[in-house]
């Protein structure tokens, strides 16, 4: 059983030119551990500092200070380190559109990280390894989805290829940065779903970043309301939604449009999770 | 603008702008094993144009069709050459600077700006003055390293934009490489606006030797058009009423000129296009420029829309 802790991180972006200089504390003090099968939702407004928490775990920011421990150890900014931890941390971008290169195919973009982690050694072995790939993420027949470029799919087949590509180096850890808020409305579930399937199957530990209550409640054990960069509240998902203590939590809560629809919506998504694990 | 593609779409445009190009570039490869030798003086001078010499002959009695043909192999050697060198420069400064950012961009950057606010002409003649005899490639090297600056410019904050996007973080992610990010995730997103930027750069150095041979700082011993017109001003052409001489290589200096830029119009609906298509939709997080364009057509319609419920 892996786990991934944040420690107290803190990340100030510096603002401005010259004398104007400021800082900008957008991650506060934030702690909290991933477990391996478990799914922990982060939940704020825009500019609550959620994606540069997901950013400082992808290590795409390096954070001003605290911690990130995986498996209890401190991981270090060598290159070896690096890339270790990134055979376990993967990251899910928010925009399908953005996250996958124009110019290359959808193969070139599990290929890469499958060679780079050594997953997978030779032509022959790689290929199939991408078309295992495609196909844990429903994008079949896997050898017509490999030979497509971005623009030839939808934002939903996009994201698919983008999930794959996270879990190509075999990692244990997902960072899923508002993974369906770029998405149709009608094939979100479908990714969302897709997602929880693999989370069980791989046992994997989710960080699952959204502004969505309802489907932060539905897909995670966990919820942490971040607000201004701070966690304002934590605690069993249904504990969060039902019984919120926090006045920003009661706020996000009342924002929601028509509350009597999240028991619906629930059973909706239960009825289909249900059918596909049958 | 619902795919990626380097090629530019098939226009008028294209099509006139690749048929000049690719006539005079044939001209350039073919003629001159067609025509006399360049520099046989055995006819008489000021011949106007016959069957015999089809654009007459010079005031020392030169085919004008030999030198135009040999000439044009010299212009286009000048302007290729100088062309990859202004493009290796502008890539080394632009993308590194762009790329890098912080204290390397800076550096780069105050570089680059400095060789753009150097007026070109002047700093080209006071290195070709140094140079005593100077060969065809002297002059390339000279006109590339003085014509890289402005595409530099364009390529960095193309580089810039191009850095941050989600792609490039996703194979930082995956673990890639620095060097290899640039090479295979940016620069093909580039190709575009580098093959536009190399067109303009041949035309600029062919204008550019054509002035430089005017001025009596070309290539030595070469034959290019420009040196041809110099040749002409020197020789009276314009007293003696010769418009075969110096007409014909300023003609096609003018036609390549505006060929390539043809081209290069042709390449600018291929970068400019996805800006337009970004703006109608305007739902991407970032406004991508020329490399990111991708599916826009094909996103859902409403992609704003929440499940919230």
């Amino acid at each position: 059983m892996g786990t991934l802790e944040v420690r107290n991180l803190v990340k100030d972006f510096r603002v401005g030119h010259g004398f104007r200089r400021s800082r900008l504390r957008a991650v506060d003090d934030v702690s909290f551990t991933l477990e391996a099968g478990k799914t922990v939702a982060l939940v704020g407004e825009s500019g609550s500092g959620k994606s540069t928490v997901a950013r400082t775990l992808a290590r795409l920011e390096t954070p001003t200070s605290g911690e990130i421990l995986l498996d209890g150890r401190p991981v270090s900014g060598s290159r070896t380190a690096m890339r270790a931890y990134r055979h376990d941390v993967q990251m899910v971008f928010q925009d399908p559109f953005a996250s996958l290169n124009p110019f290359h195919t959808v193969a070139h973009h599990l290929e890469r990280p499958l060679e780079l982690h050594g997953v997978a050694r030779g032509r022959g072995a790689v290929a199939e390894q991408v078309a295992g790939l495609l196909e844990r993420v429903s994008l079949t027949p896997a050898d017509v989805y490999a030979a497509k470029r971005p623009h030839e799919m939808s934002g939903g087949q996009r994201q698919r290829v983008a999930i794959a590509r996270a879990l190509a180096p075999g990692a244990r850890f997902l960072v899923a940065d508002e993974p369906v808020s770029m998405l149709d409305v009608s094939i979100r579930l479908g990714v969302l779903n897709l997602l929880a399937c693999l989370q069980r199957e791989e046992n994997l530990g989710v960080l699952y970043i959204t502004h969505d209550l309802a489907t932060a409640r539905h897909f995670s054990d966990e919820i942490l309301v971040m607000y201004r960069g701070q966690v304002v509240e934590r605690g069993p998902s249904d504990q969060v939604i039902l019984d919120p203590q926090h006045a920003y939590t009661k706020t996000l809560l009342a924002a929601a449009p028509d509350p009597a629809r999240h028991g619906r919506l629930r059973d909706e998504v239960r009825a289909e999770l249900a059918g596909e694990r049958a | 603008m619902a795919e990626y593609r380097i090629l530019p779409p098939r226009s008028e445009k294209l099509l006139a702008g690749l048929f000049i190009t690719g006539g005079i570039v044939l001209f350039a490869v073919v003629a001159p094993f067609l025509v006399q030798d360049p520099r046989f003086s055995g006819n008489d001078a000021f011949l106007p144009p016959s069957a015999d010499h089809l654009l007459g002959t010079t005031k020392l009695g030169y085919d004008v069709l030999a030198q135009l043909a040999h000439g044009a192999r010299g212009s286009l050697l000048v302007g290729l050459a100088a062309a990859a060198i202004a493009i290796a420069l502008s890539l080394i400064f632009g993308i590194f600077a762009g790329y890098a950012g912080g204290w390397t961009d800076e550096v780069l950057t105050m570089v680059t700006n400095i060789m753009l606010v150097i007026p070109g002409l002047p700093l080209v003649m006071v290195i070709a003055v140094y140079a005593q005899s100077r060969s065809l490639w002297l002059v390339a090297f000279i006109l590339g390293i003085t014509g890289w600056a402005g595409s530099a410019v364009v390529l960095r904050s193309q580089a810039r934009s191009l850095r941050s996007r989600d792609y490039v973080e996703a194979s930082q992610v995956a673990g890639e490489r620095t060097w290899r990010i640039l090479l295979v995730e940016i620069l093909p997103n580039l190709l575009p606006l580098l093959a536009a930027q190399f067109l303009f750069a041949v035309v600029f150095a062919i204008l550019g030797e054509a002035g430089l041979s005017f001025i009596g700082l070309g290539p030595n011993g070469s034959i290019t058009w420009g040196t041809m017109i110099t040749e002409a001003y020197g020789g009276n052409a314009m007293s003696a009423g010769a418009w075969w001489w110096f007409v014909p290589p300023g003609l096609l200096i003018a036609v390549f000129g505006a060929g390539l830029s043809l081209v290069n119009f042709s390449i600018d609906e291929v970068v400019n296009p996805k800006l337009r298509v970004v703006a109608e939709t305007g739902d991407r997080r970032r406004a991508p420029e020329a490399a990111a364009p991708a599916a826009a057509p094909v996103q859902p319609a409403e992609p704003k829309a929440e499940v919230t419920a």
